[in-house]
């Protein structure tokens, strides 16, 4: 019986954080920081002629102004990812053309925000404005060409074409795709889009820096990933490794809007430059034009299938929009397949190709979910639309078609994060449960498909997902774990905490290993000179690979404690008794962990216990779950209430049952987000209008009005206490169950996101004219 | 934002000897929404302290101070029971709480905001704005012909004869700005409509109310023509928070809701 | 310009420019509890309770509160601890970061309203915006804390 895994325990920080206590990046920074600004690109391509900063430059209070002349020309990526990279290499600290609107164009130092705001006026940039590609569907042999300059390049093979405006691109198939499609009774063949959602996290993107007393360039950053924070910076501004300590302090969500370098580039080269500690906020803006989005994309699918219901064959065309740099191109385009595709393993043949390319709009990146609930739109919809075409109830079909425990998919070997997969067979899926028990929880068979309320019409929708825990091979993570005097422990953990509570996650792992409460294990995380190595909050891997970490160091740490027990009380380290507490030998003599941990620290033999593991998953077991979601919809409005969104999860075991229900419903929030109200808009030159939280809508407290969250049991072997992972799974399924609850109330399918009132209700006129 | 300096007249007068000295010289109300609209004043010119932040009621009229925020016009309990209410559930569904606590009625109308919710409600309660100069200007002019002489607004007057009213807003969350807003009342022999954020500022129907003034009973044939004459009167248009069709759709569907409502209120 | 507040109860002058925003003027003064989410009243993070209510410190002026009071996080502890405990027996501690602002809002709301239902906090606090809980959780803590009184 576990006392600390599976309980509801609260967050170790949480207290603090509400009291205010000093905790974010920016609560960090020298009060005597140089600020930087960023002069901004007004134009969506253009090339920079002249900048005449003199004047600026003069200005009293500031310190220096940097344009792409000061920087040294070394390509590099800002994605945060593993080592070789797998986006291309095609962004410079600073440049001589600027690719989207808010692209960077120069920078400036000074003593405030306000000498910084006259400095950039009073510099001058001629540009000479070249026609940007604002379509994605024309980015590919366009005469115009967004990255012609010579030293970008690829890691490794992905596909990377920039003279075709192409970032990456792939192609799998399994079987033959045309001919299985040719035989099957019924055919669908629909296209569906869906929008550059912004991840919205509270803190706007925050960096800052001094140098130390031992000369090394410090860095405090509201980051997801400071190892490679680390690793990119000493690549970029070629300073050694060895001379950057990376801190990654509370960060106020992240979403994987914080996978990725931001202003870490302008405040280390400000800092090593003049010595002097710098910071760096975003506003808000820049947080909406000059960071990352979700990448948009186009998706063809064809679906075949005999006419009782079962599905032979599924084949997927993306294009994908990266905007004006490539970071995370390739990975979250191979999701869209990898983390989808396997749902439905029976298919006689599958085919997922495509590619990714660059336009002048806001660059992609990593976001939650990432790539997988474009899928999951694309195809969960298109399966409701083949269910209507066959005549079949569409939970009936997911039961025979679904993915089921013990079985495996042969895309798991061919489809990895831009490389090869890993071949594994689903050790737990409890699918068949979620659907069935979401199904009896929304009261399927008594709403489905409407319930006409006069000007009201009730009705819901369904879709299933999976999504991944951790990349197989590739993520690493790491712990150490220190035994103090008066026994209790530190546990550090290079995992990062971004908001989703890993910290206290991963504290109770140690916990429970180790038999003790949860204020005796002091976690600390994320430094990159006193914490172990860890990729970061990424891939959904912190509770699986970070914790299967920590389960090590844990079980390691037991081991050295009765080694040493087993000296002091003078018997075998098999004869030893541990409850946490105190030790005991066969001849019932103890010594308590306190006494243990006081000897050995002051009196007797004296030595520091500290263990380090580390842990590498071999595969990356799928958390599954199903989604329903109720509405009400007016006729003659299209205004929408969702009534209750059902979530039956399968991610093993729930660590923290509180804090992976709170993983869930955010995400869920997140995705009717991107399901129904954040919509995304360009002016005709390319300028994103929706760049404020005035004009671009997240939902708010009065338009989630219940979200029932519930986890089955299961237990994943190759798990920490039988974890699976729960960051990322909740954002799949809500715009795949909007959109098939629009159908079943209205009989209208809408195929581009967001799903708005406004669609709802022009397409339901349209219907009736018709 | 860049200000010189931040006075604190003593009197209306000294503020508006104040507001009239230079062009450059700005009115702070609230302030909630003066960042989006001015990036620098020579002075700020506060009416706080000028005994501008009062609410008075009689049997005909409620007169509310221009310093009086939208938090305070949203609690008040005798615009809550004046016409269904209106005034109060327009503020109610600004932005949130800690906005509406600084935001102010006055603020609220001089910056002539095109989305703004308490627009079509003051129209319909036949409100009148009191100038320190210009004296009583009726809301209605106020809004269809701007005068730009500097005056200060001293308060805002609204009708309480209205029997019943209705207000509707439509907004893609609960934190946005309208797609649409209406506003509906009706005294003993008068209805009055208004719509706002079409994206036009708001405006009324009078041809439409004009017609529903002919008839003691309503049927679905009337309310449709009603709206019909409303939706010729009105002027609509797109931009990115929705359609012109889709507004059209909007304003269709409220007023007519809006219409039946406010008709079954007075019986 | 000098500019006399009560900050938590104590007297405080600020030194600031006329055009300063109470937001920078309290991070400048260390009330590091009161942080910046967007530039336009639209999140919710910066708020403070100025004369005992909610009021969003990005867009008052510093110059303004002359002779007002403010409360911070800082100065309401006690009731901060009493929420956050039902935010760790819910699960709604995410990221936090709105956390502080949410707490002030509260307690502000504590006073404000008699008894509210659910319906009635969810539309007091519509203007705390929050991308990381899915806001259940934690008006189930805030349901529980009202309770305790």
């Amino acid at each position: 019986m576990m006392k600390v895994v599976n309980h509801k325990i609260p967050s170790v920080d949480g207290l603090g954080v509400m009291k205010g206590r000093h905790a974010f990046t920016d609560d960090f920074s020298d009060k005597h920081s140089l600020f930087i600004k960023v002069l901004r690109s007004p134009h969506a391509y253009a090339r920079i002629v002249s900048i005449d900063c003199e004047a600026a430059k003069q200005l009293p209070g500031v310190e220096m102004v940097i344009t792409h002349n000061d920087v040294p020309r070394i390509p590099f990526t800002r994605a945060g990812q593993g080592y070789p990279e797998p986006s291309p290499h095609d962004k410079f600290v600073l440049d001589e053309y600027v690719r989207y609107v808010g692209d960077e164009v120069l920078a400036v130092a000074a003593d405030s925000p306000e000498t910084c705001d006259k400095a950039l006026e009073l510099i001058q940039v001629q540009y000479q404005v070249l026609t940007p590609i604002l379509n994605f569907e024309e980015a590919v042999d366009n005469e115009i060409i967004l990255h012609p300059e010579p030293e970008i390049h690829e890691m490794f093979p992905i596909g990377f074409e920039p003279k075709r405006n192409i970032a990456a691109s792939y192609e799998m198939h399994v079987g033959d795709i045309e001919n299985v499609l040719k035989k099957s009774d019924v055919v669908i063949e629909e296209t569906f889009f869906t929008q550059a959602q912004a991840h919205a996290m509270m803190e706007p993107h925050t960096v800052n820096a001094r140098i130390d007393y031992q000369e090394r360039l410090i860095l405090y950053s509201a980051t997801q990933t400071p190892y490679h924070v680390r690793r990119i910076i000493s690549q970029g501004l070629g300073i050694p490794l060895s001379k950057i300590r990376v801190i990654k302090p509370r960060v106020g969500g992240g979403f994987g809007g914080k996978q990725a370098i931001h202003g870490e580039m302008l405040v280390s080269l400000v800092t090593y430059k003049t010595g002097k500690p710098s910071k760096m906020i975003y506003t808000r803006k820049e947080v909406f034009e000059s960071s990352y989005t979700r990448h948009p994309m186009r998706m063809d699918v064809r679906l075949g299938a005999t006419k009782d219901g079962i599905l032979e064959a599924i084949d997927f065309k993306v294009l994908s929009d990266t905007g004006a740099y490539g970071e995370h191109a390739l990975t979250v385009f191979m999701v869209v397949g990898s983390k989808v595709l396997p749902l439905y393993n029976k298919v006689k043949s599958v085919r997922f190709y495509g590619d990714v390319v660059y336009t002048n709009h806001t660059p992609a990146g990593a976001f939650r979910g990432y790539g997988a609930i474009q899928g999951n739109f694309g195809l969960e919809s298109a399966i409701d639309m083949l269910c209507e075409k066959l005549g079949m109830d569409p939970i009936e079909f997911r039961q025979k078609n679904m993915m089921k425990e013990t079985e495996t998919s042969p895309i798991f070997a061919i489809m990895g994060e831009g490389t090869e997969g890993t071949a594994m067979d689903m050790d737990t899926c409890k699918l068949e449960e979620c659907v069935e028990t979401g199904a009896r929880l929304i009261d399927w068979y008594k709403k489905y498909p409407r319930i006409d309320m006069g000007d009201k019409v009730k009705s819901v929708g369904m879709a299933i997902a999976m999504q991944g825990s951790g990349i197989p091979f590739i993520d690493m993570g790491s712990a150490t774990i220190k035994l103090n005097d008066d026994g209790f422990y530190n546990l550090l953990i290079g995992a990062t905490d971004i908001g989703q509570g890993s910290d206290t996650v991963l504290a109770q792992i140690a916990a429970e290993e180790l038999m003790t409460t949860i204020d005796k294990m002091i976690v600390y995380s994320s430094d990159t000179d006193l914490t172990p190595f860890d990729v970061g909050a990424y891939a959904s891997s912190t509770t699986y690979v970070s914790g299967n970490a920590v389960w090590k160091a844990a079980k390691q740490m037991k081991a050295a404690l009765i080694k040493e027990a087993a000296r002091i009380l003078k018997t075998t380290e098999e004869q030893i008794e541990f409850d946490g507490v105190t030790f005991q030998n066969e001849k019932e003599e103890s010594i308590s962990l306190v006494d243990l941990s006081n000897q050995i620290t002051y009196s007797e033999d004296q030595k520091q216990l500290s263990v380090t593991s580390s842990y590498v998953g071999h595969k990356s077991p799928p958390p599954f779950m199903a989604g329903f979601i109720e509405i009400d919809i007016d006729k003659e409005t299209g205004e929408i209430d969702i009534v209750d969104y059902v979530s039956v999860v399968d991610c093993g075991t729930t660590i923290n049952p509180k804090l992976a229900e709170g993983q869930v419903n955010g995400a869920i929030v997140q995705g009717l987000g991107m399901a129904i109200f954040e919509d995304v808009k360009y002016s005709q030159t390319g300028k994103l209008i929706s760049n404020s939280f005035l004009n671009y809508k997240i939902p708010t407290r009065l338009d989630i009005n219940k979200l029932t969250t519930v986890f089955v049991d299961s237990y994943e072997e190759s798990g920490p206490f039988g974890a699976k992972s729960v960051g990322e799974i909740g954002i799949d399924t809500p715009p795949a169950a909007f959109a098939n609850a629009v159908y079943n109330a209205l009989g209208i399918r809408i195929k581009e996101l967001p799903i708005t009132p406004e669609k709802i209700l022009l397409a339901l006129k349209e219907k009736e004219t018709n | 934002m860049f200000v010189a300096e931040y006075v604190r007249p003593k009197n209306v007068e000294e503020a508006y000897q104040a507001l009239i000295k230079d062009k450059k010289n700005l009115i702070i109300a609230g302030g909630a929404w003066m960042k989006l609209t001015k990036k620098s004043a020579s002075k700020l010119i506060s009416l706080e302290g000028l005994d501008l932040n009062k609410i008075v009621a009689t049997e005909e009229m409620i007169e509310i101070g221009s310093m009086v925020t939208l938090r305070e016009i949203e609690t008040n309990e005798n615009i809550l029971n004046t016409c269904s209410g209106i005034l109060s559930l327009a503020c109610h569904n600004i932005m949130g709480i800690n906005i509406r606590n600084i935001a102010t009625i006055g603020g609220s109308v001089m910056a002539r905001l095109a989305f703004s919710d308490i627009y079509p409600a003051l129209l319909v309660l036949d409100a009148s704005l009191v100038f320190y100069k210009s004296g009583e200007v009726s809301f209605a002019d106020f809004l269809s012909h701007p005068n730009h002489d500097p005056d200060l607004l001293l308060g805002i007057r609204i009708s309480r004869k209205a029997e019943a009213g209705y207000f509707r807003k439509v907004a893609i969350t609960a934190l946005d700005f309208a797609i649409v807003n209406l506003a509906l009342s009706k005294t003993a022999d008068s209805w009055r409509i208004a719509v706002g954020a079409t994206p036009f500022i708001a405006s009324l129907a009078i041809e439409a109310a004009n017609y529903l003034d002919q008839y003691k009973e309503l049927n679905d044939e009337i309310i449709q023509t009603a709206v019909n004459m409303a939706l010729d009167e009105i002027k609509v248009s797109k931009n990115q928070r929705g359609s012109k069709e889709y507004r059209i759709e909007l304003i269709k569907t409220y007023l007519k809701r809006g219409i039946r409502s406010v008709s079954e209120h007075v019986g | 310009m000098l500019v006399n507040v009560i900050v938590n109860q104590e007297t405080k002058t600020f030194v600031c420019e006329p055009g300063d925003y109470l937001l920078d003027t309290l991070r400048a003064y260390n009330y590091l509890s009161v942080r910046r989410g967007c530039d336009n009243t639209s999140c919710g993070v910066c708020t403070v309770l100025l004369n005992g209510k909610p009021v969003p410190s990005c867009s008052v002026l510093t110059a303004s509160v002359e002779g007002k009071s403010i409360i911070t996080v800082e100065g309401i502890q006690a009731e901060a601890e009493k929420l956050g405990r039902h935010f760790g027996d819910e699960g709604a501690d995410q990221c936090g970061y709105c956390n502080p602002s949410l707490a002030l809002t509260v307690y502000a709301m504590k006073n404000d309203l008699f008894q509210p239902t659910e319906a009635e906090v969810r539309e007091y606090l519509v203007g705390n915006l929050c991308r990381c809980t899915g806001y259940i959780q934690q008006e189930r803590a805030i349901m529980k804390y009202l309770g305790d009184e």
